[in-house]
Order: C-alpha cells, then structure tokens, then sequence
C-alpha cells in the first residue's frame, strides 16, 4: 500500500520539480496507454534515483572544497591514514554506482520484457500498415477482404482497450512514428519490415510526429491519433468503407468536374471516382480528418483554400505543385472536398 | 671510424655555456624568416597554435550558426530562416563542431603540449604535422565555401541514408559532407599517429609508463581510438561518394545494399566520436585539478585505467544510437548493459578528483572554475546518458530534445568547459602573458548560466514531445516559452565568448608576464621559458618522478650528448624510457603544404567525376617524390650502444642543471 503511494507521488513531485505542466498531446509524461505508463515509471524511477546521486556528488565536490586549510608547498609524500580513508571513501563509492547501474539494467530489462509480450500476436489486434512518405503518412487498415479496406491519410483512429499491431514502411528515406501519449518510437525504413504494438487506454485524440529527420519538410510530418470507444470506432469504419459521398450541389458538382479534368488526379485518389493517383493522399473522406498537410493546418475551407492554391506557401518543398485556378473553380472545388465527409 | 672517432669532430651540445648552447640551437632549430617560414615551418609548436586558432574560429562559426538556429526557434512558427537554409545550418553547425572544432582543438593542444610534457622537440613526424595541419584548413574551407553558395550538406552531421543518398540527396550537397569528413580524417589520423608514436617512443629518459602524466595517457587513449574508430567512417563517407557519383549500391537495399549498414558503420565510429572529445578534457582536468589541490592525482593508477577502460567500452556502444530501427530485442539488451558500463570509469575518475581537491582548499582561479563548472554539469549529461542507455526510455526521448540537451551537457560540460579551464591554464606557456582574472570570471560566469539557461529546458521539451531538427513548431504545443529561454541563454553564451575574445586580445598586447611555471604546477611543460624557444629544452629533462618540478624544486637532472648542429631528438624505450638513439628531425620544407594542396584539388575534384582520382594521382605522386626526395647522403644511425667502444656515454646525465 505504502509502496504504491510512492509511486503515485513521484509523478506529482517531479512536475513540480520539472516547471512545466507535463500534460499535453504529445507529452510521455502524460501516458493514455499501457506501454507509455510503463516507460513513464520507468523514467520516474531513473530520474529520482539520479537526482539523488547527482545532489550527493555534488555535495561531496563543494564539502571537500570547502574544507582544510590551503598549503603552499606541494605534498609530494600523502599521508598514509588519509590516503587509507580516502580509498574506502571511493571503493563505496564505486560499489553504489555498479549497485544502482544494476539495478537501472534490471528495471530497464524488465520494462522491455513486459512491453514486448502481447500486441502483434493478440488474434483481436487491429492491423493497420502506416507507410511513411515524404512528408505525410499513410494509412491503411488491413483487411482480408480487400473492398474492406481503408486507405487515410495522417489520421489514425483506433479503438480504446484493443491491441493495435502497425506495420511500417517507407518507400523512400527513414522516418520514424513517434506518439508519445502512447509508445516509444519504431523508425520506418526502406526494405525492413518494422512493427509496433501498443494499446490505447484512455479517449482522446494523440498528436505524434516524424522523429527521424527525413529532409526538408521533417518539421511538418506530424498525425494524428483518434482514440475512440468501440462503437465510435466502428461508426467510422463504416463511414470510411463508403465510396465517396455525391455531390450535393451544382457547385460542388462543377467542383468534382474541376478535380477531374485538372492534374489533382495525377496524384490523389477519390474512390467513386476517376480519381486514381496514388503518390499523394486519399480524398474519398479528407472532409472527415481534422487537419490538411500531416497536422500542418487545420482542415477548415480557408486553409484548404490556401493550401490548393499555394502548398508551397504553407510548407515549403512539400511535393504538391501550385494550383492556378479560378476563384469560381476554386470555390466549386472546395465545396466537393467539402461533401467527401 | 667509429661513432666515438666520427663524434669528435662533430659538434655536441656537452659543456656548453647557456648562451652558446641556446644560439646553436636556435640556428639548427630556427625557421626562416617571414612569410616563407610560416609556410614551411614544421616546428609542432607553431602548427598547433594555428591548429588551435584556426578550430576556434570554426568554434566561433558553428557558435553563429547555432544563434541564428536559436533565433528561428525563439517563437513557434518563426519565419527568421526557412528550412532549406535551417537544414543546411544544423548539418554545418554540427559537422563544423564535431569534426572542426573539438576533435581538431583536442588533437591540437595535445600536439602544443604533449612533447613539452614529455621533455622532447618536437612530434616523431614533423613535416606530417604541416600536411596534417593544412589538410584539416582546406578542409575546413570547403566546407564553409559550399555552404555559402548554397551547396552546404543539408543531410545532418549523421547523414543517413538513403536521405544522403543518390535518389533523395540533392546537388553536391551530401557529397561536401561526405568529402569534408575525409579531410578531417586524414587530418585527425596524421595527429593521432603523430601522438602515439612522440608519446611511446619520445620521452624524457627516466619518465617511464608509470611516470607519464594523466594529460599524455589521455591523448594517447585518444590517439588509438582515433585510429580504430575513424576508418570506419572513412570507409563509409567513401561508399556514400561512390554510390553517389559511380552507381554502386552499398547502401540500396533494392539492389541488395541496406540502409542500416550505413547507421552501423557511422556510429561505430560516432560514439567511439564523443570519446575522443571527451578523454583529452579528462586529461584536462586531471592536470588542473592537481595543480591546484597541489597534490599529486588521488588514483592516478585508476584513472589510467579508467581512461583505456573507456577507451575500450567506447567501442562497444554504437548500437544505442539505433535502439528505434528495430534491431533484435535481446542485442539491444546487450547495448544497454556496455552502455551502462561506461558510467562506472567515470564515476572512478569523479570520485578520485573530488578525492583529490578534498581539503585542499584550492585558489578559486579561472582554470579551476571551468573545471568545478566541468562537474556541475557533465554529470547531469552522464547521467541523462545513463537514461538513454535504457531501450524504453531511450525509444521515447530518442532523436528528440532531450538527446539535444544530454549531448550538449556531455560535450559543451565535458569537453568545453575543461577546454576553456585549460586554455586558461595553457595561455601563459603559449604566450609568455597571464589571462585577465576579471574578464576571466565575465567569461565563467556568463558561459555557465548561459549554457545552463540554454541547454536544461531541452531536457523538459524533449519529455513533452519536441522532436530534433525541426525548423519549426507549431504554437498550440506549448514548446514556446522554453524556447526562448534556451535562446537567451544562448544570448549569454555569445556575451561570454565576446569576453574571451576581449580577454585574449588585450592579455596578447598587455597581460601580466608569466615567467616560466606561474602556476607552479608540476609538469615538464613549466620546466622551460613562456613561451617556450623553438627547441623547447636546451638540454632535455631527466626524470625522476611523477612530479618531476615538485620533487626536484630548485634543480632538475638534464641530459646532455645531443648534437647541436641538427635537430636532434633522444629516441627512447616504450616502457622504462631508457635511451636508445640520437635521432635526427627534418628540416623546414615546403612539401606539406604541397602535398595538401594538391590531395585537396583531388578530393574536391572527385564529388564530380572519378577521373579526378586517376588524373589526380600524376601531381600528387610528383609531390611526394619531392617530399622523400633525399637532401644529402645519410649519416650512419648514432644508436647508443654504439657509444660503448668510444670515450663518453652519449648522452650521459648531468646533475645541478635547470633544462
């Protein structure tokens, strides 16, 4: 019982002791799943442990220099008592540190240990193949029954409580999935087949980022993590699964005529559509994702607006060209994108 | 005829009065005047000082780079520098540092200090030292040319492929990095042999292994860790150029080559990389803290120890700088468990300094504040590596901020810190004048908040989710507020090093003379004249302890029976240092700087075409026939065995004389 205030403590103490507030949505100090809690105490364990060592060295440092009086010859011939204590003083020492290095392995080992066991062998995980693009990622929800699955684009949702099992790849340089809240990160690499399973414990929506510089626009490659109850999560199965939603209006009719006959195709899938380009990201549901341009922007008709005609602007060296269309194209245009909820 | 017949018509130094002796050497060991002598000196003295300038400077232009990186991050979603430029600027700032500035400053002090500490002339290979030296400028020089006309690496100082590679790497700017880094490696191979070789086989008679002093152990570990630990980036930056430019697939995993290879053979040499940065500051700090505990190091035998032990460890860590690619679970346990490893030879050697300074009450001079400055804060940098070494951990703040803050508490707290406490402590040997005490402390006390203001909250930003090499964050992240923190200290960072500079220059013209030892410190560096004459001793130390100056305070045994009429160094015995040969030095000669210049026309040549190596080897092979071209017929080796059939041991001893 006592033990596990302790460790409840430490959390609260080391915020205080840390200055900022260590919460956020994209934080691994505010855990929403059982590997991040894990690696959370884990890093608290550490971190007060060497605190402690850190405050006593520091300490012995400014004691000693603090202590005796000065001499003006130099002793060439130490005193054997104080030579004898000394040695003592630093075999203790040195024992301590190789004690609590150990245990630092032990606690590091067991850590690994734990996270390592269920996962990608859980038969109820949800498989998912997250491939890495410069400078946004993919997704696919992997189904054996191809019309089932879902292709998005830096946006995961996933269900609270099931095992997630990602699949990584890239197809051009490394990248690497970092999402705090929830696991340490896996790089994607070109020709390796990497895996990370974690779970989801806590609602919520988890910002994660590209931690492994992959070039110009590294900075702006982030996505986001929809943790959602079970049924929310399967509403949005369904809605994804759907072809893309009609039209709804002669203007955005126009605008589908417009994405068709313009060179978005070349790149962008819209499914329903002669939309088939598979270089950028899939459009049959961009109007159901929060953000546009890997979390760059939020995903309103003016960033949209902004980002169609000038992306280069907004995120300069992104592999999309800049658009020159008429404002009444543009306005019809976006009023399809608007309808492919 | 015999050596003792042939030596007798020859003239030696034996008997010569102080004057005499000291304008017969400086007419064997003089450079010649002017322009012509800086550029053919081989005298180590003068090519490490200019080694030393010239990697502050690159200090000074990889600290501007890194200010105006502060700036862009001062506030989310800053327009200061966009990322082409700001991707350029982290790759050039942390190529500069690592190979431009702290690997060459180290090797270089180690090059001014190392053969006056061992009561020697010169380094074994004095005309090497110049190519050395001229190589890493040139070196130096392309690299900073590309980057301002916009062809610098834009990759990182790591430049992982395929990112660097053929498809993804555009221009030439992944090639500069790659043939940058190969300058810099002959450049630190050159010193290294240079070292190894001037430390085993060069030393005062008498200073046997057990007698050499903590600073020469440090550059030695180094100089063998430079030797196994460089060949591999060599070897990898010269696959990068050749997949590049001929279309090999070392590192194309579709055609059987892999991406990881590249990040095996970069950090095998990468971390081994933070040890050689490291290990000469361990040797600074040894030096200083004895000085001024005036005592001899508390355990010097385990500090020697603890310097190979981690010599030898830093070989075996590579792999927890790769813990997120996905490598075997159980290897990455094994990594975790040599990293940890490490912390224990630098606990022994902390526990020993604090040892050594206990009691003591040392003067609270600048030298010594960088060093107590050295343990405030390498240790929080050791132990948040004690934290990386953990895969768990590691996975969440790899590659992220908090990376950003632990390495520079181990480099900038590790390295620097000891560095500027031994530029303090170095400057009157180099110069003949004191460092000012009052812009001194200016200097401390600005470098030390500075550098704490800027670096710990990029532990905290690392913990809540700010990744590495980022130009730009958004402002709902609340990274903000600590990034301007850091960006002020950096602010003070700037100030501190002004008051160096101001320091330097006003100490050059008015500071306060010296004289030979004004720290009465115990080493053999502070046996001859601030500065030293070109011939360093004019007639080299015995020695007879560890503390050769303290031990013997009013006199100290010297050695006579060298020649005068060349430059003559004494070749002694690895171990005990007895003396085995007279061995002669090489003139002044223009060939170093001959040979760089053209190995330099060849190395840039080659980021275009591969012809340059076959067109290029038809100049170089032409300087190097001038370089060992023979001057004049050789003289029999004067080995001292020889001397046992003629009149006088050369050398023998002479007591009662100050070198």
């Amino acid at each position: 019982m006592i033990a596990r205030t302790v460790v409840r403590l430490w959390p609260a103490a080391g915020s205080i002791l840390l200055l900022a507030g260590c919460s956020g949505s994209q934080s691994a100090l505010d855990p929403a799943g059982p590997h991040a809690a894990r690696i959370e105490s884990l890093w608290w364990l550490f971190f007060w442990v060497c605190a402690v060592v850190y405050v006593v060295v520091i300490a012995g440092l400014f004691v000693g220099l603090r202590r005796g009086a000065g001499r003006n010859a130099p002793e060439t011939t130490p005193d054997p008592t104080g030579e004898r204590r000394r040695v003592g003083v630093i075999a203790a020492a040195v024992a301590a540190t190789a004690l609590i290095l150990f245990l630092f392995t032990g606690a590091s080992y067991l850590t690994d240990r734990a996270m390592a066991t269920g996962g990608a062998g859980d038969p109820s995980a949800i498989h998912i193949t997250l491939t890495g693009h410069q400078w946004w990622w993919e997704v696919t929800y992997d189904d054996p029954v191809p019309v089932r699955q879902i292709t998005t684009a830096n946006e995961i949702h996933i269900p609270r409580g099931r095992a997630i099992s990602i699949a990584l790849r890239s197809p051009d340089v490394i990248h690497s999935l970092w999402i705090p809240n929830l696991d340490g990160k896996k790089d994607l690499i070109p020709g390796r087949d990497n895996i990370i399973a974690f779970r989801a414990d806590r609602i919520g929506t988890y910002r994660g980022q590209c931690a492994e510089f992959c070039g110009a626009q590294h900075a702006n490659m982030a996505l986001l993590m929809v943790v959602e109850s079970g049924d929310d999560f399967r509403r949005w199965q369904e809605e994804q699964r759907a072809p893309a939603a009609e039209p709804t209006s002669d203007e955005a009719r126009h605008g589908r005529d417009v994405l068709l006959s313009s060179s978005c195709v070349l790149c962008h899938t819209v499914h329903g559509t002669a939309a088939g380009g598979r270089t950028g990201p899939d459009l049959t549901h961009v109007a159901s994702r929060a953000t546009l341009a890997a979390a760059t922007i939020p995903n309103t008709p003016g960033h949209m607006a902004a980002w169609i005609v000038d992306p280069q602007r907004i995120k300069s060296g992104v592999r999309m060209p800049t658009n020159g269309l008429s404002p009444p194209d543009l306005q019809a245009l976006l009023a399809y994108l608007r309808d492919l909820k | 005829m015999t050596a003792a017949e042939r030596d007798l018509h020859r003239p030696f130094d034996t008997g010569l009065g102080d004057a005499e002796l000291d304008a017969a050497l400086v007419g064997s060991w003089g450079d010649p005047p002017g322009l012509w002598g800086w550029l053919v000196t081989t005298e180590h003295k003068r090519i490490a000082v200019r080694y030393i300038v010239t990697a502050l400077g690159f200090f000074a232009l990889g600290g501007i780079l890194a200010g105006l990186m502060r700036i862009q991050l001062a506030r989310p979603e800053n327009g200061f520098i966009g990322p082409d430029l700001y991707n350029q600027m982290f790759t050039v700032h942390g190529t500069s540092m690592m190979f431009l500035f702290a690997v060459p400053v180290m090797e270089s002090i180690g090059l001014y200090i190392v053969p006056l500490m061992l009561g020697t002339r010169n380094v074994a290979f004095p005309k090497l030292n110049a190519f050395g030296y001229w190589m890493y400028l040139f070196g130096g020089l392309f690299l900073y040319t590309s980057f301002f006309v916009n062809s610098g690496p834009d990759v990182g100082w790591f430049s992982y492929v395929p990112l660097a590679g053929p498809e993804y790497g555009i221009g030439k700017r992944a090639d500069v990095w790659a043939q940058t880094v190969t300058f810099t490696e002959v450049a630190a191979l050159v010193g290294a042999v240079q070292l190894v070789t001037t430390i085993l086989k060069m030393r005062a008679p008498g200073m046997t292994i057990a007698r050499m002093p903590l600073f020469v152990w440090a550059m030695l570990v180094t100089a063998f860790m430079i030797i196994f630990s460089m060949p591999a980036v060599v070897l990898a930056s010269t696959m990068l150029i050749v997949d590049r430019l001929v279309g090999t697939h070392f590192f194309n995993y579709a055609e059987g080559g892999s991406s990881l290879l590249w990040q095996h053979l970069f950090w095998f040499f990468g971390h081994p990389e933070v040890y050689i940065i490291f290990v000469p500051a361990l040797g600074m700090v040894s030096t200083i803290v004895t000085t001024f505990a005036r005592r001899p190091v508390f355990g010097h035998l385990a500090i020697v120890l603890s310097m190979i032990a981690t010599g030898f460890l830093g070989f075996g860590l590579w792999v927890h700088h790769m813990f997120a690619t996905g490598l075997p679970r159980l290897g990455n346990s094994f990594f975790t468990a040599a990293s940890m490893m490490i912390a224990i030879p630098s606990g022994i050697q902390i526990f020993c300094w604090i040892a050594t300074l206990w009691g003591s009450r040392p003067a609270l001079r600048t030298p010594l504040l960088f060093v107590i400055a050295f343990f405030v804060d390498f240790i929080i940098g050791g132990l948040t590596g004690v934290m990386l070494a953990s895969v768990p951990l590691d996975l969440q703040v790899h590659d992220t901020y908090f990376v950003v803050a632990h390495l520079h508490y181990v480099l900038i707290g590790g390295a620097v810190f000891p560095l500027f406490g031994a530029i303090y402590y170095w400057f009157p040997k180099v110069t003949g004048r004191m460092l000012g005490e009052r812009l001194g402390r200016w200097n401390f006390w600005l470098f030390f908040v500075g550098f704490n203001l800027t670096f710990f909250p990029m532990h905290i930003l690392g913990l809540i989710g700010m990744p590495r090499r980022v130009y730009t964050y958004p402002a709902d992240m609340g990274w903000g507020p600590l990034n301007l923190l850091a960006t002020i200290g950096a602010g003070l960072i700037a100030l501190s090093v002004l008051a160096f500079i101001a320091n330097m220059a006003i100490s050059l013209r008015r500071g306060s003379l010296a004289g030979a030892n004004p720290w009465d410190a115990e080493t053999l560096e502070w046996a001859t004249s601030s500065p030293p004459p070109p011939y360093n001793f004019a007639r080299l130390p015995f020695v007879t302890s560890l503390t050769p100056l303290w031990s013997e305070r009013l006199t100290l045994t010297v050695v006579e029976g060298l020649r005068t009429d060349r430059r003559e160094v004494l070749v002694t015995s690895v171990n005990d240092a007895l003396p085995i040969q007279r061995e002669q030095l090489p003139e002044p000669s223009i060939w170093p700087l001959a040979a760089a210049i053209v190995s330099s026309i060849v190395l840039v040549w080659s980021i275009f075409t591969p012809w340059a190596i076959t067109y290029g080897a038809i100049p170089v092979l032409i300087v190097l026939v001038g370089w060992f071209w023979p001057k004049k017929p050789p003289e029999p080796e004067d080995t001292i065995s020889d001397s046992a059939e003629g009149a006088q041991p050369i050398p023998f001893l002479s007591r009662g004389r100050r070198a």
